[in-house]
Protein backbone atom coordinates (compact mmCIF):
# COMPACT_ATOMS: atom_id res chain seq x y z
CA UNK A 1 0.00 0.00 0.00
CA UNK A 2 1.19 3.35 -1.15
CA UNK A 3 1.93 6.28 1.56
CA UNK A 4 1.56 8.92 -0.71
CA UNK A 5 -1.25 8.78 -2.98
CA UNK A 6 -0.51 9.32 -6.76
CA UNK A 7 -2.45 12.61 -8.00
CA UNK A 8 -4.81 11.04 -10.49
CA UNK A 9 -4.28 11.20 -14.56
CA UNK A 10 -6.45 14.25 -15.64
CA UNK A 11 -6.11 12.39 -18.64
CA UNK A 12 -7.09 15.02 -22.04
CA UNK A 13 -9.93 16.68 -20.70
CA UNK A 14 -9.16 20.59 -20.65
CA UNK A 15 -9.17 22.21 -17.01
CA UNK A 16 -11.45 25.22 -16.60
CA UNK A 17 -11.89 27.58 -14.08
CA UNK A 18 -14.98 28.35 -12.34
CA UNK A 19 -15.31 31.28 -14.55
CA UNK A 20 -14.40 30.04 -17.88
CA UNK A 21 -17.08 27.24 -17.25
CA UNK A 22 -19.55 29.99 -16.61
CA UNK A 23 -18.84 31.93 -19.52
CA UNK A 24 -18.70 29.01 -22.18
CA UNK A 25 -22.30 28.18 -20.48
CA UNK A 26 -23.49 31.29 -20.86
CA UNK A 27 -22.89 31.24 -24.29
CA UNK A 28 -24.10 28.10 -25.10
CA UNK A 29 -27.09 29.36 -23.32
CA UNK A 30 -27.17 32.63 -25.13
CA UNK A 31 -26.25 31.52 -28.25
CA UNK A 32 -29.06 28.32 -27.79
CA UNK A 33 -32.05 30.51 -26.44
CA UNK A 34 -31.51 33.75 -27.97
CA UNK A 35 -34.95 34.39 -28.87
CA UNK A 36 -37.81 32.33 -26.90
CA UNK A 37 -40.95 32.22 -25.65
CA UNK A 38 -41.91 30.59 -22.47
CA UNK A 39 -45.73 30.20 -21.03
CA UNK A 40 -46.15 29.85 -17.32
CA UNK A 41 -47.52 30.77 -14.13
CA UNK A 42 -46.52 33.50 -12.49
CA UNK A 43 -44.90 32.96 -9.01
CA UNK A 44 -42.92 35.47 -6.52
CA UNK A 45 -42.56 38.94 -7.69
CA UNK A 46 -40.38 41.26 -6.53
CA UNK A 47 -39.78 44.77 -7.44
CA UNK A 48 -36.52 45.62 -6.26
CA UNK A 49 -35.50 49.08 -5.23
CA UNK A 50 -33.24 50.04 -8.08
CA UNK A 51 -36.38 49.37 -9.92
CA UNK A 52 -35.46 46.08 -11.94
CA UNK A 53 -37.95 43.31 -12.21
CA UNK A 54 -38.01 40.05 -10.30
CA UNK A 55 -39.97 37.31 -10.82
CA UNK A 56 -40.74 33.73 -10.98
CA UNK A 57 -42.58 31.24 -13.98
CA UNK A 58 -43.47 28.15 -12.63
CA UNK A 59 -45.40 25.10 -14.19
CA UNK A 60 -46.76 21.97 -11.97
CA UNK A 61 -43.02 20.91 -12.25
CA UNK A 62 -40.05 23.67 -12.23
CA UNK A 63 -39.67 27.19 -11.67
CA UNK A 64 -37.69 29.81 -14.24
CA UNK A 65 -36.49 32.84 -12.78
CA UNK A 66 -36.86 35.73 -14.75
CA UNK A 67 -35.72 39.52 -14.69
CA UNK A 68 -36.69 42.67 -16.91
CA UNK A 69 -34.41 45.09 -16.17
CA UNK A 70 -35.74 48.75 -15.11
CA UNK A 71 -35.28 50.25 -18.65
CA UNK A 72 -37.43 47.41 -20.40
CA UNK A 73 -40.58 47.68 -18.04
CA UNK A 74 -42.50 50.42 -20.08
CA UNK A 75 -41.96 47.88 -22.81
CA UNK A 76 -43.84 44.95 -21.23
CA UNK A 77 -48.25 44.33 -21.43
CA UNK A 78 -48.48 43.68 -18.15
CA UNK A 79 -46.93 43.60 -14.96
CA UNK A 80 -46.62 40.14 -13.82
CA UNK A 81 -48.72 39.44 -10.58
CA UNK A 82 -48.84 36.35 -8.59
CA UNK A 83 -50.93 33.61 -10.47
CA UNK A 84 -51.46 35.46 -12.89
CA UNK A 85 -50.78 32.94 -16.48
CA UNK A 86 -48.66 34.46 -18.78
CA UNK A 87 -46.47 33.85 -22.03
CA UNK A 88 -43.42 36.16 -21.30
CA UNK A 89 -40.49 36.43 -24.73
CA UNK A 90 -36.99 37.11 -24.36
CA UNK A 91 -33.11 35.55 -24.08
CA UNK A 92 -32.32 33.22 -21.67
CA UNK A 93 -29.23 34.30 -19.90
CA UNK A 94 -26.92 33.24 -16.83
CA UNK A 95 -26.36 34.71 -13.74
CA UNK A 96 -22.77 33.16 -13.01
CA UNK A 97 -22.09 34.31 -9.80
CA UNK A 98 -24.95 32.13 -8.42
CA UNK A 99 -24.63 29.55 -10.72
CA UNK A 100 -28.13 30.52 -12.02
CA UNK A 101 -29.75 30.68 -14.81
CA UNK A 102 -32.71 32.81 -16.06
CA UNK A 103 -35.06 34.48 -19.00
CA UNK A 104 -34.61 37.82 -19.36
CA UNK A 105 -38.10 39.10 -20.08
CA UNK A 106 -38.85 42.04 -22.79
CA UNK A 107 -42.00 40.96 -23.28
CA UNK A 108 -44.94 39.15 -20.14
CA UNK A 109 -48.79 38.98 -21.96
CA UNK A 110 -51.03 37.17 -20.44
CA UNK A 111 -52.08 33.77 -21.24
CA UNK A 112 -55.08 32.93 -19.51
CA UNK A 113 -56.13 30.71 -16.17
CA UNK A 114 -53.51 29.92 -14.58
CA UNK A 115 -51.86 26.29 -15.32
CA UNK A 116 -52.23 25.00 -11.50
CA UNK A 117 -55.73 26.45 -10.84
CA UNK A 118 -56.73 24.92 -14.61
CA UNK A 119 -55.43 21.81 -13.22
CA UNK A 120 -56.92 21.77 -10.08
CA UNK A 121 -60.41 22.92 -11.54
CA UNK A 122 -59.93 19.55 -13.93
CA UNK A 123 -59.58 17.32 -11.15
CA UNK A 124 -62.12 19.15 -9.34
CA UNK A 125 -64.88 18.65 -11.95
CA UNK A 126 -63.39 14.75 -12.76
CA UNK A 127 -64.28 13.68 -9.05
CA UNK A 128 -67.10 15.41 -8.86
CA UNK A 129 -68.42 13.87 -11.96
CA UNK A 130 -67.55 10.65 -10.22
CA UNK A 131 -69.82 11.85 -7.30
CA UNK A 132 -66.51 12.21 -4.48
CA UNK A 133 -68.39 15.39 -3.41
CA UNK A 134 -71.72 14.40 -3.18
CA UNK A 135 -73.66 15.40 0.08
CA UNK A 136 -75.34 11.47 0.17
CA UNK A 137 -71.65 10.75 0.84
CA UNK A 138 -70.94 12.70 4.04
CA UNK A 139 -70.32 10.47 6.99
CA UNK A 140 -72.02 11.83 10.29
CA UNK A 141 -69.38 12.49 12.81
CA UNK A 142 -69.64 10.76 16.42
CA UNK A 143 -70.90 13.36 19.19
CA UNK A 144 -68.37 12.26 21.59
CA UNK A 145 -65.17 10.09 20.01
CA UNK A 146 -63.14 7.65 21.62
CA UNK A 147 -59.65 7.90 20.10
CA UNK A 148 -58.91 10.68 17.68
CA UNK A 149 -56.48 10.21 14.75
CA UNK A 150 -54.17 13.60 13.59
CA UNK A 151 -52.53 13.58 10.54
CA UNK A 152 -50.52 16.30 10.21
CA UNK A 153 -47.07 17.35 11.17
CA UNK A 154 -45.58 15.77 14.31
CA UNK A 155 -44.04 19.52 14.49
CA UNK A 156 -45.57 22.49 14.95
CA UNK A 157 -48.55 24.96 15.65
CA UNK A 158 -50.61 22.90 14.32
CA UNK A 159 -50.60 19.67 16.70
CA UNK A 160 -50.16 21.60 19.64
CA UNK A 161 -53.67 23.74 18.48
CA UNK A 162 -55.80 20.72 18.13
CA UNK A 163 -54.37 19.89 21.47
CA UNK A 164 -54.91 22.29 23.32
CA UNK A 165 -58.34 22.96 21.73
CA UNK A 166 -59.27 19.30 23.06
CA UNK A 167 -57.68 19.49 26.49
CA UNK A 168 -60.03 22.76 26.98
CA UNK A 169 -63.40 21.06 25.65
CA UNK A 170 -63.17 17.30 26.18
CA UNK A 171 -59.97 15.40 26.67
CA UNK A 172 -59.74 12.65 24.64
CA UNK A 173 -57.07 9.72 22.85
CA UNK A 174 -55.53 11.31 20.16
CA UNK A 175 -53.33 9.55 17.52
CA UNK A 176 -50.95 11.42 15.97
CA UNK A 177 -50.05 9.83 12.17
CA UNK A 178 -46.74 12.16 11.61
CA UNK A 179 -46.64 13.04 8.06
CA UNK A 180 -44.62 15.75 5.71
CA UNK A 181 -47.23 18.29 4.64
CA UNK A 182 -45.65 19.98 2.04
CA UNK A 183 -43.39 18.71 -1.07
CA UNK A 184 -43.32 15.49 -3.34
CA UNK A 185 -43.57 13.58 -0.62
CA UNK A 186 -46.69 15.14 1.41
CA UNK A 187 -48.92 13.46 -0.54
CA UNK A 188 -48.12 10.00 -0.64
CA UNK A 189 -47.58 10.50 3.19
CA UNK A 190 -51.09 11.90 3.59
CA UNK A 191 -52.80 9.10 1.48
CA UNK A 192 -51.14 6.40 3.37
CA UNK A 193 -51.63 7.91 6.87
CA UNK A 194 -55.87 8.35 6.22
CA UNK A 195 -55.55 4.53 4.83
CA UNK A 196 -53.24 3.27 7.84
CA UNK A 197 -55.71 4.48 10.11
CA UNK A 198 -58.71 3.01 8.47
CA UNK A 199 -56.92 -0.43 8.82
CA UNK A 200 -56.74 -0.22 11.79
CA UNK A 201 -58.73 -3.38 13.86
CA UNK A 202 -60.95 -1.88 16.65
CA UNK A 203 -60.24 -2.71 19.86
CA UNK A 204 -56.40 -3.51 18.69
CA UNK A 205 -53.46 -3.15 19.70
CA UNK A 206 -53.68 0.40 18.22
CA UNK A 207 -56.82 1.69 18.86
CA UNK A 208 -58.56 3.11 15.90
CA UNK A 209 -59.58 6.18 15.75
CA UNK A 210 -63.52 6.67 15.22
CA UNK A 211 -62.59 10.40 13.78
CA UNK A 212 -59.67 11.68 11.51
CA UNK A 213 -58.90 15.12 11.65
CA UNK A 214 -56.05 15.93 8.40
CA UNK A 215 -54.69 18.73 9.18
CA UNK A 216 -52.18 22.03 7.96
CA UNK A 217 -51.27 25.41 8.83
CA UNK A 218 -51.78 28.30 6.03
CA UNK A 219 -49.30 28.69 3.26
CA UNK A 220 -48.79 29.77 0.03
CA UNK A 221 -50.80 27.46 -3.13
CA UNK A 222 -47.38 25.43 -3.66
CA UNK A 223 -47.03 24.63 0.43
CA UNK A 224 -50.71 23.31 -0.05
CA UNK A 225 -50.84 21.50 -2.83
CA UNK A 226 -50.14 18.06 -1.71
CA UNK A 227 -53.44 18.82 -0.56
CA UNK A 228 -54.95 19.12 -4.18
CA UNK A 229 -53.67 15.68 -5.22
CA UNK A 230 -55.83 12.93 -6.63
CA UNK A 231 -54.89 10.07 -4.05
CA UNK A 232 -55.21 12.21 -0.90
CA UNK A 233 -58.59 13.34 -2.55
CA UNK A 234 -59.10 9.78 -3.08
CA UNK A 235 -58.15 7.96 0.07
CA UNK A 236 -60.31 10.99 2.01
CA UNK A 237 -63.50 10.07 -0.03
CA UNK A 238 -62.28 6.17 0.61
CA UNK A 239 -62.38 6.36 4.61
CA UNK A 240 -64.70 4.70 6.86
CA UNK A 241 -63.51 6.93 9.41
CA UNK A 242 -65.77 10.49 9.64
CA UNK A 243 -62.95 12.76 8.62
CA UNK A 244 -62.67 16.30 8.76
CA UNK A 245 -60.38 18.57 6.72
CA UNK A 246 -58.27 21.63 8.18
CA UNK A 247 -55.73 22.77 5.42
CA UNK A 248 -54.26 26.17 5.53
CA UNK A 249 -56.39 29.54 6.36
CA UNK A 250 -60.17 29.71 6.19
CA UNK A 251 -59.76 31.38 3.15
CA UNK A 252 -58.10 28.44 1.29
CA UNK A 253 -59.52 25.66 -0.44
CA UNK A 254 -57.80 22.36 -1.40
CA UNK A 255 -59.19 19.17 -2.94
CA UNK A 256 -59.38 17.23 -0.30
CA UNK A 257 -62.15 20.22 1.93
CA UNK A 258 -64.62 19.04 -1.12
CA UNK A 259 -64.34 15.34 -0.03
CA UNK A 260 -64.03 15.49 3.54
CA UNK A 261 -67.01 15.09 5.83
CA UNK A 262 -66.42 18.54 7.27
CA UNK A 263 -64.39 20.88 6.43
CA UNK A 264 -63.29 23.25 9.24
CA UNK A 265 -61.76 26.73 8.83
CA UNK A 266 -58.75 26.66 11.08
CA UNK A 267 -56.95 23.17 12.80
CA UNK A 268 -58.55 24.42 16.04
CA UNK A 269 -61.58 24.52 14.59
CA UNK A 270 -61.19 21.06 13.67
CA UNK A 271 -60.82 20.06 17.43
CA UNK A 272 -64.05 22.05 18.30
CA UNK A 273 -66.03 20.28 15.71
CA UNK A 274 -64.66 17.40 16.88
CA UNK A 275 -65.60 17.13 20.15
CA UNK A 276 -68.56 18.81 23.09
CA UNK A 277 -67.55 20.75 25.80
CA UNK A 278 -67.65 18.26 28.66
CA UNK A 279 -68.60 20.86 31.46
CA UNK A 280 -71.52 21.43 29.58
CA UNK A 281 -72.34 18.16 29.13
CA UNK A 282 -71.70 17.27 32.97
CA UNK A 283 -73.68 20.11 33.45
CA UNK A 284 -76.74 18.73 31.18
CA UNK A 285 -76.24 15.60 32.77
CA UNK A 286 -77.02 17.01 36.58
CA UNK A 287 -79.71 18.62 35.51
CA UNK A 288 -81.36 15.87 34.04
CA UNK A 289 -80.67 13.85 37.11
CA UNK A 290 -82.60 16.58 39.28
CA UNK A 291 -85.31 16.34 36.69
CA UNK A 292 -85.70 12.94 36.90
CA UNK A 293 -85.82 12.91 40.52
CA UNK A 294 -88.01 15.54 40.61
CA UNK A 295 -90.88 14.30 38.34
CA UNK A 296 -90.91 10.86 39.57
CA UNK A 297 -91.65 11.95 43.10
CA UNK A 298 -93.73 14.79 41.75
CA UNK A 299 -95.78 11.72 40.04
CA UNK A 300 -96.51 9.67 43.07
CA UNK A 301 -97.04 12.68 45.46
CA UNK A 302 -99.45 13.58 42.63
CA UNK A 303 -101.25 10.47 42.81
CA UNK A 304 -101.42 10.22 46.30
CA UNK A 305 -102.85 13.91 46.64
CA UNK A 306 -105.77 12.63 43.81
CA UNK A 307 -106.24 9.66 46.07
CA UNK A 308 -107.17 11.75 48.93
CA UNK A 309 -109.43 14.20 47.41
CA UNK A 310 -111.51 11.43 45.40
CA UNK A 311 -111.47 9.92 48.97
CA UNK A 312 -112.84 12.81 50.54
CA UNK A 313 -115.86 13.39 48.01
CA UNK A 314 -116.86 9.92 48.25
CA UNK A 315 -120.30 10.03 50.12
CA UNK A 316 -121.35 7.16 52.81
CA UNK A 317 -123.59 4.23 51.09
CA UNK A 318 -126.14 4.56 53.57
CA UNK A 319 -126.27 8.04 53.21
CA UNK A 320 -127.30 7.35 50.02
CA UNK A 321 -130.18 4.96 50.68
CA UNK A 322 -131.53 6.64 53.40
CA UNK A 323 -132.25 10.01 51.65
CA UNK A 324 -134.11 8.15 48.70
CA UNK A 325 -136.20 5.47 51.09
CA UNK A 326 -137.27 9.35 52.70
CA UNK A 327 -138.14 11.31 49.44
CA UNK A 328 -139.94 7.95 48.13
CA UNK A 329 -141.80 7.56 51.51
CA UNK A 330 -143.09 11.36 50.70
CA UNK A 331 -143.81 10.67 47.55
CA UNK A 332 -145.61 7.91 48.00
CA UNK A 333 -147.71 9.06 50.40
CA UNK A 334 -148.63 12.45 48.52
CA UNK A 335 -149.91 9.95 45.77
CA UNK A 336 -152.56 8.63 47.38
CA UNK A 337 -153.67 12.03 48.58
CA UNK A 338 -153.52 13.61 45.34
CA UNK A 339 -155.14 10.61 43.78
CA UNK A 340 -158.54 10.66 46.09
CA UNK A 341 -158.37 14.96 46.25
CA UNK A 342 -158.13 14.97 42.17
CA UNK A 343 -161.19 12.60 41.92
CA UNK A 344 -163.67 13.76 44.51
CA UNK A 345 -163.22 17.14 42.93
CA UNK A 346 -163.63 16.43 39.91
CA UNK A 347 -167.08 14.56 40.70
CA UNK A 348 -168.20 17.81 41.99
CA UNK A 349 -167.60 19.80 39.27
CA UNK A 350 -169.61 16.68 37.17
CA UNK A 351 -172.34 16.57 39.46
CA UNK A 352 -172.63 20.86 39.62
CA UNK A 353 -172.36 20.84 35.86
CA UNK A 354 -174.73 18.05 35.08
CA UNK A 355 -177.19 19.46 37.33
CA UNK A 356 -178.44 22.90 35.69
CA UNK A 357 -177.88 21.48 32.22
CA UNK A 358 -181.93 21.21 30.80
CA UNK A 359 -183.42 21.79 27.24
CA UNK A 360 -185.74 24.66 29.55
CA UNK A 361 -182.52 26.49 30.12
CA UNK A 362 -181.61 26.89 26.41
CA UNK A 363 -185.11 27.15 25.34
CA UNK A 364 -185.70 30.10 27.60
CA UNK A 365 -182.65 31.59 26.44
CA UNK A 366 -183.96 31.24 22.82
CA UNK A 367 -187.14 33.28 23.56
CA UNK A 368 -185.60 35.88 24.80
CA UNK A 369 -183.69 36.80 22.26
CA UNK A 370 -186.54 36.28 19.53
CA UNK A 371 -188.57 39.00 21.72
CA UNK A 372 -185.89 41.24 21.31
CA UNK A 373 -185.55 40.68 17.91
CA UNK A 374 -188.82 41.15 17.15
CA UNK A 375 -189.33 44.77 19.12
CA UNK A 376 -186.18 45.83 17.50
CA UNK A 377 -187.63 45.44 13.86
CA UNK A 378 -191.02 46.78 15.11
CA UNK A 379 -189.11 50.03 15.96
CA UNK A 380 -187.26 50.25 12.68
CA UNK A 381 -189.84 51.92 10.42
CA UNK A 382 -191.39 54.17 12.33
CA UNK A 383 -188.07 55.86 13.77
CA UNK A 384 -187.05 56.22 10.32
CA UNK A 385 -189.42 57.96 8.71
CA UNK A 386 -189.48 60.40 12.19
CA UNK A 387 -185.93 61.18 10.98
CA UNK A 388 -186.65 61.77 7.48
CA UNK A 389 -189.35 64.48 8.85
CA UNK A 390 -187.21 65.89 11.13
CA UNK A 391 -185.01 66.39 8.58
CA UNK A 392 -187.63 68.08 6.21
CA UNK A 393 -188.61 70.55 8.66
CA UNK A 394 -184.83 71.60 9.65
CA UNK A 395 -184.29 71.88 5.75
CA UNK A 396 -187.65 74.39 5.25
CA UNK A 397 -186.72 76.29 8.07
CA UNK A 398 -183.47 76.97 7.00
CA UNK A 399 -184.95 77.91 3.15
CA UNK A 400 -187.05 80.53 4.58
CA UNK A 401 -184.59 82.32 6.59
CA UNK A 402 -182.71 82.77 3.37
CA UNK A 403 -184.22 85.93 1.65
CA UNK A 404 -182.70 88.96 -0.77
CA UNK A 405 -183.52 91.49 1.09
CA UNK A 406 -180.65 91.05 3.28
CA UNK A 407 -178.47 90.94 0.38
CA UNK A 408 -179.75 94.17 -1.08
CA UNK A 409 -180.01 95.77 2.09
CA UNK A 410 -175.89 94.91 2.18
CA UNK A 411 -175.16 96.17 -1.02
CA UNK A 412 -177.02 99.92 -0.57
CA UNK A 413 -174.92 100.30 2.81
CA UNK A 414 -171.99 98.88 0.62
CA UNK A 415 -172.39 101.60 -1.90
CA UNK A 416 -173.38 104.77 0.72
CA UNK A 417 -169.64 103.81 2.31
CA UNK A 418 -167.90 103.91 -0.85
CA UNK A 419 -169.98 107.17 -2.36
CA UNK A 420 -168.96 109.05 1.77
CA UNK A 421 -165.11 107.61 1.77
CA UNK A 422 -165.10 108.98 -2.10
CA UNK A 423 -166.29 112.66 -1.32
CA UNK A 424 -163.63 112.59 1.57
CA UNK A 425 -160.93 111.86 -0.72
CA UNK A 426 -161.89 114.58 -2.74
CA UNK A 427 -162.05 117.14 -0.46
CA UNK A 428 -158.54 115.95 1.34
CA UNK A 429 -156.88 116.11 -2.81
CA UNK A 430 -158.54 119.54 -3.19
CA UNK A 431 -156.66 120.64 -0.05
CA UNK A 432 -153.58 119.33 -1.06
CA UNK A 433 -153.58 120.61 -4.24
CA UNK A 434 -154.53 124.36 -3.01
CA UNK A 435 -151.48 123.93 -1.22
CA UNK A 436 -149.31 123.19 -3.81
CA UNK A 437 -150.43 126.10 -6.02
CA UNK A 438 -149.98 128.86 -3.18
CA UNK A 439 -146.51 127.54 -2.59
CA UNK A 440 -145.70 127.28 -6.15
CA UNK A 441 -146.98 131.12 -6.29
CA UNK A 442 -144.96 132.21 -3.70
CA UNK A 443 -141.78 130.59 -4.79
CA UNK A 444 -142.58 131.67 -8.34
CA UNK A 445 -142.76 135.53 -7.02
CA UNK A 446 -139.22 134.83 -5.14
CA UNK A 447 -137.70 133.88 -8.28
CA UNK A 448 -138.87 136.62 -10.34
CA UNK A 449 -137.29 138.82 -7.76
CA UNK A 450 -134.09 137.22 -7.72
CA UNK A 451 -133.73 136.79 -11.64
CA UNK A 452 -132.26 140.13 -14.04
CA UNK A 453 -135.83 141.14 -15.42
CA UNK A 454 -136.62 142.36 -12.30
CA UNK A 455 -132.95 144.14 -12.48
CA UNK A 456 -134.36 145.57 -16.10
CA UNK A 457 -137.86 147.10 -14.63
CA UNK A 458 -135.34 149.25 -12.52
CA UNK A 459 -133.93 151.11 -15.33
CA UNK A 460 -131.39 148.64 -16.30
CA UNK A 461 -130.56 147.57 -19.51
CA UNK A 462 -128.68 143.97 -21.58
CA UNK A 463 -126.73 145.07 -24.55
CA UNK A 464 -126.07 141.82 -26.65
CA UNK A 465 -124.07 141.96 -29.77
CA UNK A 466 -124.65 139.78 -32.19
CA UNK A 467 -127.00 137.74 -30.02
CA UNK A 468 -124.28 137.43 -26.95
CA UNK A 469 -124.23 139.83 -24.04
CA UNK A 470 -121.51 142.68 -24.01
CA UNK A 471 -120.37 143.28 -20.55
CA UNK A 472 -117.19 145.89 -22.30
CA UNK A 473 -117.05 148.98 -24.46
CA UNK A 474 -114.29 147.13 -26.43
CA UNK A 475 -116.58 143.96 -26.92
CA UNK A 476 -119.20 146.60 -27.93
CA UNK A 477 -117.33 147.83 -30.85
CA UNK A 478 -116.32 144.71 -31.97
CA UNK A 479 -119.48 143.83 -32.81
CA UNK A 480 -121.48 144.04 -35.36
CA UNK A 481 -124.51 144.82 -34.25
CA UNK A 482 -125.97 145.32 -31.08
CA UNK A 483 -129.40 144.84 -29.48
CA UNK A 484 -130.38 146.67 -25.94
CA UNK A 485 -133.02 144.62 -23.46
CA UNK A 486 -135.34 146.88 -21.56
CA UNK A 487 -137.88 145.78 -18.96
CA UNK A 488 -140.56 146.63 -21.76
CA UNK A 489 -138.87 144.90 -24.95
CA UNK A 490 -136.03 144.96 -27.24
CA UNK A 491 -134.48 147.78 -29.39
CA UNK A 492 -131.34 146.90 -32.37
CA UNK A 493 -129.64 149.86 -32.15
CA UNK A 494 -127.67 150.77 -35.58
CA UNK A 495 -124.02 150.22 -36.63
CA UNK A 496 -124.74 148.70 -40.21
CA UNK A 497 -127.77 145.99 -41.21
CA UNK A 498 -129.71 145.10 -38.64
CA UNK A 499 -128.72 141.81 -37.02
CA UNK A 500 -130.62 138.58 -38.09
CA UNK A 501 -133.09 138.05 -35.62
CA UNK A 502 -131.79 135.05 -33.66
CA UNK A 503 -133.59 133.26 -31.40
CA UNK A 504 -134.06 134.81 -27.83
CA UNK A 505 -131.09 133.06 -25.75
CA UNK A 506 -131.01 135.15 -22.49
CA UNK A 507 -127.57 134.61 -21.13
CA UNK A 508 -126.99 136.79 -18.38
CA UNK A 509 -127.41 135.49 -16.39
CA UNK A 510 -129.82 132.81 -16.99
CA UNK A 511 -130.11 131.40 -13.65
CA UNK A 512 -130.77 127.97 -13.41
CA UNK A 513 -132.66 127.40 -10.73
CA UNK A 514 -133.92 123.87 -11.36
CA UNK A 515 -136.72 122.53 -9.85
CA UNK A 516 -138.27 122.99 -6.73
CA UNK A 517 -140.18 120.26 -6.79
CA UNK B 1 -88.70 2.77 26.56
CA UNK B 2 -85.43 0.92 24.75
CA UNK B 3 -84.54 -2.99 25.95
CA UNK B 4 -80.87 -2.14 24.90
CA UNK B 5 -78.69 -2.71 27.52
CA UNK B 6 -77.61 0.67 28.69
CA UNK B 7 -73.54 -0.36 29.28
CA UNK B 8 -73.62 -1.25 25.56
CA UNK B 9 -75.00 2.80 25.03
CA UNK B 10 -72.44 5.59 23.52
CA UNK B 11 -72.58 8.76 25.44
CA UNK B 12 -74.63 10.32 23.23
CA UNK B 13 -77.49 7.71 23.13
CA UNK B 14 -77.04 7.31 27.03
CA UNK B 15 -77.96 11.30 26.80
CA UNK B 16 -80.71 11.11 24.52
CA UNK B 17 -82.65 8.50 26.08
CA UNK B 18 -82.08 10.08 29.38
CA UNK B 19 -83.87 13.31 28.02
CA UNK B 20 -86.47 11.05 26.65
CA UNK B 21 -87.04 9.30 30.04
CA UNK B 22 -87.39 12.45 32.29
CA UNK B 23 -89.73 14.09 29.47
CA UNK B 24 -91.86 11.39 29.88
CA UNK B 25 -92.29 11.51 33.37
CA UNK B 26 -92.73 15.37 33.88
CA UNK B 27 -95.79 15.28 31.34
CA UNK B 28 -96.66 12.44 33.37
CA UNK B 29 -97.80 10.22 30.65
CA UNK B 30 -96.87 7.18 32.10
CA UNK B 31 -99.04 4.63 34.17
CA UNK B 32 -97.21 4.47 38.37
CA UNK B 33 -95.92 0.99 38.00
CA UNK B 34 -94.06 2.06 34.39
CA UNK B 35 -92.59 5.59 35.98
CA UNK B 36 -90.99 3.19 38.65
CA UNK B 37 -89.62 1.26 36.02
CA UNK B 38 -88.65 4.49 33.91
CA UNK B 39 -87.25 6.26 37.05
CA UNK B 40 -84.70 2.97 37.70
CA UNK B 41 -83.88 2.95 33.68
CA UNK B 42 -83.21 7.06 33.56
CA UNK B 43 -80.98 6.45 36.83
CA UNK B 44 -78.83 4.11 35.15
CA UNK B 45 -78.44 5.57 31.84
CA UNK B 46 -77.79 9.11 33.81
CA UNK B 47 -75.16 6.51 35.71
CA UNK B 48 -73.62 5.62 31.61
CA UNK B 49 -73.40 9.39 31.12
CA UNK B 50 -71.62 10.23 33.72
CA UNK B 51 -69.03 6.90 33.30
CA UNK B 52 -68.35 8.88 29.85
CA UNK B 53 -67.59 11.92 30.94
CA UNK B 54 -65.35 10.62 33.95
CA UNK B 55 -63.47 9.44 31.10
CA UNK B 56 -61.75 12.80 30.18
CA UNK B 57 -58.21 11.38 30.02
CA UNK B 58 -56.14 13.06 27.54
CA UNK B 59 -54.12 10.51 26.19
CA UNK B 60 -51.66 11.58 23.22
CA UNK B 61 -49.03 9.38 21.52
CA UNK B 62 -47.35 9.78 18.10
CA UNK B 63 -47.10 6.68 15.82
CA UNK B 64 -43.83 5.44 15.00
CA UNK B 65 -43.75 4.40 11.40
CA UNK B 66 -41.04 1.86 9.60
CA UNK B 67 -39.14 2.48 6.68
CA UNK B 68 -42.20 1.93 4.52
CA UNK B 69 -44.39 3.95 6.62
CA UNK B 70 -45.96 1.33 8.24
CA UNK B 71 -46.77 1.81 11.33
CA UNK B 72 -44.85 -0.14 14.33
CA UNK B 73 -45.85 1.27 17.70
CA UNK B 74 -46.62 4.55 19.47
CA UNK B 75 -44.20 7.13 21.48
CA UNK B 76 -45.03 9.60 23.45
CA UNK B 77 -45.36 12.98 21.46
CA UNK B 78 -43.58 15.59 22.04
CA UNK B 79 -45.48 18.54 20.22
CA UNK B 80 -43.08 21.65 21.84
Amino acid sequence: MDLIDEPEKAGNTPEFTVSELSGAVKRAIEGEFGHVRVKGEVGRVVRARSGHLYFDLKDDRNVLACTTWKGQIPGLSVIPEEGMEVVAHGRMTTFGSQSKYQLNAVEVAVAGVGALMAMLEKRKKALQAEGLFAPERKQALPFLPDVIGVVTSAQGAVIRDILHRLRDRFPRKVLVWPVAVQGKDCAPQVARAIAGFNAMTPGGALPRPDLLIVARGGGSIEDLWGFNEEEVARAAAASMIPLISAVGHETDTTLIDFVADRRAPTPSAAAEIAVPVRLELINDVDQLDSRLSRAVTEGVRGRKQRVSDLARLLPRPDMLVEDARQRFDYWSERLDLALKGRVSAGELRLSRAAGSLRPGLLQGRLDRARERQTGWSARLAPALARAARDKRTAFAHQAGRLSPVQIERAISKGRDDVRARLDRLRLVARTAQDRRQARLEALDSLRRTLGYTETLKRGYAVVRGDGDVVMTAKAAGKAGSLELEFADGKLAVGKGDAPRPKKAKPKTPPPDQGSLF
Amino acid sequence: MSDRPVAEMSFEDALRELEEVVGKLERGEVPLDESIALYERGAKLRKRCEAKLQEAEEKVAKLTLDGDGTPTGTEPLDAG
